[in-house]
Order: structure tokens, then C-alpha cells, then sequence
């Protein structure tokens, strides 16, 4: 059976939300509208990407996670991190000094996500390698981009890598081992430190697949702020206890930041672009097929990728310059021959790489007008007779973000033209409207405070 | 439903203007991804034809809910042997336009291809017209 509801783990704070617009005005998908004075999210059209989150002054967008202490519901409890996560802090505060605290808290294994990044590249490779008539091929690394495909570009679902991205290669590890080691399956619990929403969606409904291996979220704004306050206690005498040291290779560090899967691709030609509006802009030509001889793209929805993740505490290009200041360490140790690149998680590749193929990236059009073609054709006709009635002055007064997205949801039973300001003024000119029925509609729009009307009028 | 552009000489800048378009109201329609690619792919190559070889022209484009018909119209020199502009490799494409990254003489044998009917109508001093039509149901 088709899904037609999506987990989303932005929601919207009706008490917080004034219903300003901001994030109407800037999602790319145009997946709010504004109701009864507040914002509204329709669940098929949001990818995910987290730009209303950044956008909204109130903080009335929320991520919804769980709980920090669902962790204690495990007895063996994993935290996945990212190499992001290390970013936020401080360069003279240490990654093992990070991860020591990540068990004062109540973790008691530690897994670094990018140490699967070496055998998700292997993947990808090889998959390009056998469908050299899917170019340009899509990294499905960022969820969010995953969404927009499916919703907005359905013609090039067959142009994404079906790889999962490193955390779940990773969780499959982290899982194995424990195993073996002797834990109860049922008392693993694999908790992700999330950088951003798009991620948690792709956790609690997977693409592809019917249930995540992981266990639950946990938003790293929430983590870092615990981990920080938890450091500056200690102070800067405190000898941290030994648990858990960083291992990644320098490739793997910066695979999460833009470039960082491009550097890693055998293909001849390739692109990295990041920020979900340039991701579009590009998409539009590879659809049209303008574009020619380019093999791999690389696209994240946030700038700077990761490091631009919305749940991330720091200042984007600060975290990717820490990141590469950590990577070029690990570099200069790499070339030394101080460090192996090899790490255990590559024992298991082939277990890894067995399961590591998601099954399938269904399209999902949010733009099918109607399943029946006919209707359709009559839809896009009355559509295409009320925009030359809209005074395309893309004002959002009628609570929809232009008007043409006002004229579509018209005629999808969602929205009247009379929700138009200009159409009202048309109307009450020539006597077929009352002022208080045109008040009335702005009411069930923007809500009773805006208007400042008293209701004992 | 019936549509109409109109292309400007020289305008590589805004080529696959229409053919965008036509996408965005195909993609409205719950066609298959493959016949969306092959109008596209089509009317996109007619598109950069009437931009690179002639002085413009217009485009009209008629949907119904079985297919689509293309009419691309250009005031240009025509094509005086249309044989041998079908032929795949066949360019008379100006330096500058090959600098464009076009003129590999691959556009009309791809037209072609990707559509279930074709004419062209081409007159020398006149211009050139192109009919396409691409089925929805196989
Ligand atoms: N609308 C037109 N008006 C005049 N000549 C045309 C027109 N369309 C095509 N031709 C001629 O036919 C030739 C072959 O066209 P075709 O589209 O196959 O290749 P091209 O445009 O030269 O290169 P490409 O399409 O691969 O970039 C052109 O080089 C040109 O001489
Ligand atoms: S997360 Fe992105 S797609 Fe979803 S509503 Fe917000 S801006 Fe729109
Ligand atoms: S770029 Fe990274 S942080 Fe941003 S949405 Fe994609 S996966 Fe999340
Ligand atoms: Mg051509």
C-alpha cells in the first residue's frame, strides 16, 4: 500500500506561531499556508530541508525528538556521532575528551558515523560503475534531497544512488558487534545525534525501507549544549577517563561537508552544490537533460552542508574550518604513517555492503493535479483562468505563498478566489460584497488579534 | 489546452525556456517520467534549432489527454537539404554556436527519436516549421 502521509519532525508551536509569513515565503516546495493565523504544514509537500526552522524569528518551529532519557529504556546505549557534532566545539577541546563526556552522560559505546565512509564510497563507485545510463548520478547522503526529488523532480528517482548513507551503515555495525559480543539484541539501543530534521525524518520513516535500525534521535543542539556545560564544570585540570578515541581518516572527516562525497567519486566529472535553492536551479536542467557529461552530483539541502545543518550550534563556515583544521591534522599523521586508515569496520564489508542497498525511491509528485488525465487537462484550464484574474503581485494576503500557489489551491478545493484582497476590492466596487464579509474572510486567514476589531461591534 | 512562445534569435540564454515550461504543465498531469523526458528532450533540440540556425520564431504547443502536438514556426534561411540535416553528425553550426557547447548535428536525429511523428516543412529564404507529436499511452 501507498504511504500518503509522511513523518515530519518540524512542527509548528500554535501558541509561539504569529503567523508572519517568513516561512511561507521561503520553503521551497511551497508547502505552507496560513490559516486562522497561523502556519500551516501540508505533510506531502515538505521535504524536510529545515528552511522555515531557520527562518522563523518566534522559535515557533520545533523539532520534535526524543527524549534524552529514552536512552535509559536501553541497557547497552549507542551514540552515533558525526563528525559535525565535533565541529561545534573548540579546537583545543579534544574529540576523546568530547566522547569521554558522551559516557559521563549515560552512553556506553561510542561510534563514530564517518568510519563507514570509506565502504559507502566503495558502494557508490561500484554502483556507478554498473549504471552508467542513470548519469548523472545523485548521492542519497542528504534526506532532504532525496524528498525533493521525489516530490518535485519524480522523473529522476532513478538517478539517486539507492546506497544508505553512512549512519545506517554504520548502526548495521555497531549492531553486528555488540551481537557478538554477547548483548542482548533487545537491549541495543542505537541513538543518532542528529544535525538536522531531514535526517531525523529519514530515521522515523525511511524511503525505501520499512523500519530504521535506529533507535531513536537525539538533536545535537540539545547534546552540545549538555556536553559544553558539562566540560566548563569540569574545567581545565579535569583528566578526562580514557574511553573512546577519534579514529577517522581525514577523508572521512570532511565527507559530511560539501565536496566531502565528490573527493571520494571516481567519476570524471562531478559537481558539488549545496543550499537547497541551487539544488533546484540545477535540477531543473538535469530533468530537461541540458546537462551533458557529468557523472556524479553531489547535493545537500543545507549551505555548507552538514556543517549548515539547522540543529548545528555553531556558525556554519566556523564548524567546516574546524573540520578541515582537524582534518589536515589527521592528514599530516596519515602521511607520516602514524596513522592506519584501516579501521575494523572495514572487516565487515561485505556484510555491510550486502545490506547497505535501500530497495527502492518511489516518485511521489506533489505536483499531479489529478490521476485522470481529462480531469486534469480541466484543472490546469481553470487554474491557467484564475491566474488571469490574480493580480500576480505574489502578496500573500490570501494566505498562500504567490498566486499561482493561490489559483492552484483554488481549484484543488483548498482555497476561494474571494481569499484575494484584489478580488474583494473588485467585488465590493461594484457592490457585490459586503466589507464586513471581506473582514470576515481576512479573519479566517491572518486571525482575530491582527485586525484589532473588537467582536462586540 | 494550447500554448504558445515565442523564441528570439541568438537567445542561448533563455533556450529550453518553453520546453521548461511545458514540463512544469506535464509533470501537472501524472504522465510517466519517460514520455515527459522525451517531449522535453524534443522540443528542447527544435527550441535551440530555431535559436542557433534561424532568426526565431514561436512555438505552439496543444495538449489533450491523449497527446501532445509541437509546432515550432521560425522566420529563418530553411534547410536545404533536409536529408542531410537529419543525419546524425550533420552540423553547419557557426563557430560561436559551437563555442555554446551545440553543434555536435545530433539535435533533428534526437527529435526524431523521441517522438511519434515528425514533419518538417522547410522552405529555402522562408524558414522552417517543425510538427511533433508525442503520444501518452504507448
Ligand atoms: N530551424 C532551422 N533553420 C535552419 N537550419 C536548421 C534548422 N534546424 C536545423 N537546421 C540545420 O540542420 C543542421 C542539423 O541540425 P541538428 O539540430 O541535427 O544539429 P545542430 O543544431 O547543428 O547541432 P546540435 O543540435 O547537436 O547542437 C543544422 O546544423 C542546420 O544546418
Ligand atoms: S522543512 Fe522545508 S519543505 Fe518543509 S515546510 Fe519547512 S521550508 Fe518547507
Ligand atoms: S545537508 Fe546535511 S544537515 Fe543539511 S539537510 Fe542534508 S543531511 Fe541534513
Ligand atoms: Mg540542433
Amino acid at each position: 500500500m501507498e504511504k500518503n502521509t509522511f513523518y515530519h519532525a518540524l512542527q509548528i508551536d500554535e501558541d509561539k506561531c504569529i503567523g508572519c509569513s517568513h516561512c511561507m515565503k521561503i520553503c521551497p516546495t511551497e508547502a505552507i499556508r496560513v490559516c486562522n493565523g497561523k502556519a500551516r504544514i501540508f505533510e506531502n509537500r515538505c521535504i524536510d530541508c529545515g528552511k522555515c526552522y531557520k527562518v522563523c524569528f518566534s522559535k515557533a518551529i520545533y523539532l520534535k525528538q526524543d527524549d534524552f532519557d529514552s536512552i535509559f529504556d536501553y541497557k547497552c546505549r549507542v551514540a552515533l556521532v558525526p563528525a559535525v557534532f565535533l565541529g561545534q566545539f573548540p579546537t583545543d577541546i579534544r574529540p576523546s575528551r568530547i566522547y569521554a563526556v558522551l559516557y559521563e552522560l549515560g552512553f556506553n559505546h561510542v561510534f563514530e558515523i564517518e568510519s563507514a565512509v570509506s565502504i559507502y564510497a566503495y558502494l557508490k563507485n561500484l554502483y556507478a560503475r554498473d549504471h552508467t545510463d542513470d548519469y548523472p548520478l545523485i548521492s542519497a547522503f542528504c534526506p532532504a534531497i532525496v524528498r525533493l526529488i521525489q516530490v518535485k523532480f519524480p522523473s529522476l528517482v532513478n538517478n539517486i544512488i539507492p546506497v544508505k548513507p553512512p549512519v545506517d551503515i554504520t548502526a548495521m555495525y555497531a549492531r553486528k558487534l555488540l551481537e557478538e559480543q554477547g548483548c542482548n539484541p533487545d537491549d541495543i539501543g542505537l541513538f543518532y545525534i542528529t544535525p538536522c530534521a531531514a535526517k531525523i525524518a529519514a530515521v522515523k520513516s525511511p524511503v525505501g525501507e520499512e523500519k530504521s535500525i535506529i533507535n531513536g534521535v537525539i538533536n545535537m543542539d540539545v547534546l552540545y549544549n549538555r556536553v559544553y556545560k558539562k566540560i566548563k564544570e569540569q574545567g581545565k585540570n579535569y583528566v578526562a577517563p580514557q574511553f573512546s578515541k577519534a579514529r577517522l581518516s581525514s577523508d572521512a572527516i570532511l565527507s559530511s561537508l560539501t565536496n566531502g562525497e565528490r573527493r571520494l567519486c571516481m567519476a570524471k566529472r562531478s559537481l558539488s552544490i549545496d543550499e537547497i535553492d541551487n539544488v533546484i536551479e540545477f535540477l531543473e536542467k538535469v530533468e530537461n537533460d541540458e546537462i551533458e557529461g557529468i557523472e556524479f552530483l553531489e547535493l545537500r539541502a543545507c549551505d555548507q552542508s552538514c556543517a549548515g545543518g539547522v540543529l548545528v550550534c555553531e556558525n556554519r563556515f566556523l564548524v567546516s574550518e574546524c573540520m578541515y583544521a582537524r582534518a589536515r591534522k589527521v592528514a599530516e599523521r596519515e602521511r607520516n604513517g602514524e596513522t592506519t586508515r584501516d579501521l575494523e569496520i572495514n572487516k565487515e564489508r561485505d556484510y555491510l555492503a550486502k545490506n547497505s542497498m535501500v530497495e527502492s525511491i518511489k516518485p511521489r509528485s506533489m505536483m499531479v493535479l489529478d490521476k485522470d488525465i481529462s480531469k486534469a487537462l480541466e484543472k490546469m484550464e481553470r487554474i491557467r483562468e484564475i491566474k488571469n484574474m490574480l493580480p500576480q503581485t505574489d502578496c500573500c494576503f490570501c494566505g498562500a505563498p504567490t498566486c499561482d500557489a493561490l489559483a492552484e489551491d483554488i481549484v484543488r478545493d483548498n482555497a476561494q478566489l474571494t481569499d484575494c484582497i484584489f478580488i474583494q476590492r473588485s467585488l465590493e466596487a461594484v457592490d457585490n460584497m459586503k466589507i464586513s464579509e471581506a473582514i470576515d474572510i481576512t479573519k479566517k486567514i491572518w486571525g482575530n488579534e491582527k485586525l484589532n476589531i473588537s467582536n462586540d461591534e | 489546452m494550447h500554448f504558445e512562445y515565442s523564441i528570439i534569435e541568438g537567445d542561448f540564454v533563455n533556450a529550453g525556456a518553453a520546453s521548461s515550461a511545458v514540463k512544469k504543465t506535464l509533470k501537472q498531469l501524472n504522465l510517466s517520467p519517460v514520455v515527459i523526458k522525451r517531449v522535453v528532450v524534443a522540443l528542447y533540440e527544435a527550441e535551440v534549432n530555431a535559436i542557433a540556425h534561424a532568426y526565431g520564431g514561436t512555438i505552439y504547443v496543444d495538449i489533450d489527454s491523449e497527446k501532445i502536438f509541437m509546432k515550432v514556426e521560425d522566420r529563418g534561411p530553411g534547410i536545404p537539404d533536409l536529408e542531410l540535416a537529419m543525419q546524425e553528425g550533420y552540423s553547419t553550426a557557426r563557430p560561436e554556436v559551437r563555442d555554446m557547447g551545440f553543434g555536435a548535428g545530433m539535435g533533428l536525429p534526437n527529435i526524431k527519436k523521441n517522438v511519434d511523428k515528425l514533419v518538417v516543412n522547410t522552405k529555402v529564404g522562408e524558414g522552417t516549421t517543425v510538427e511533433m507529436e508525442v503520444c501518452f499511452v504507448e
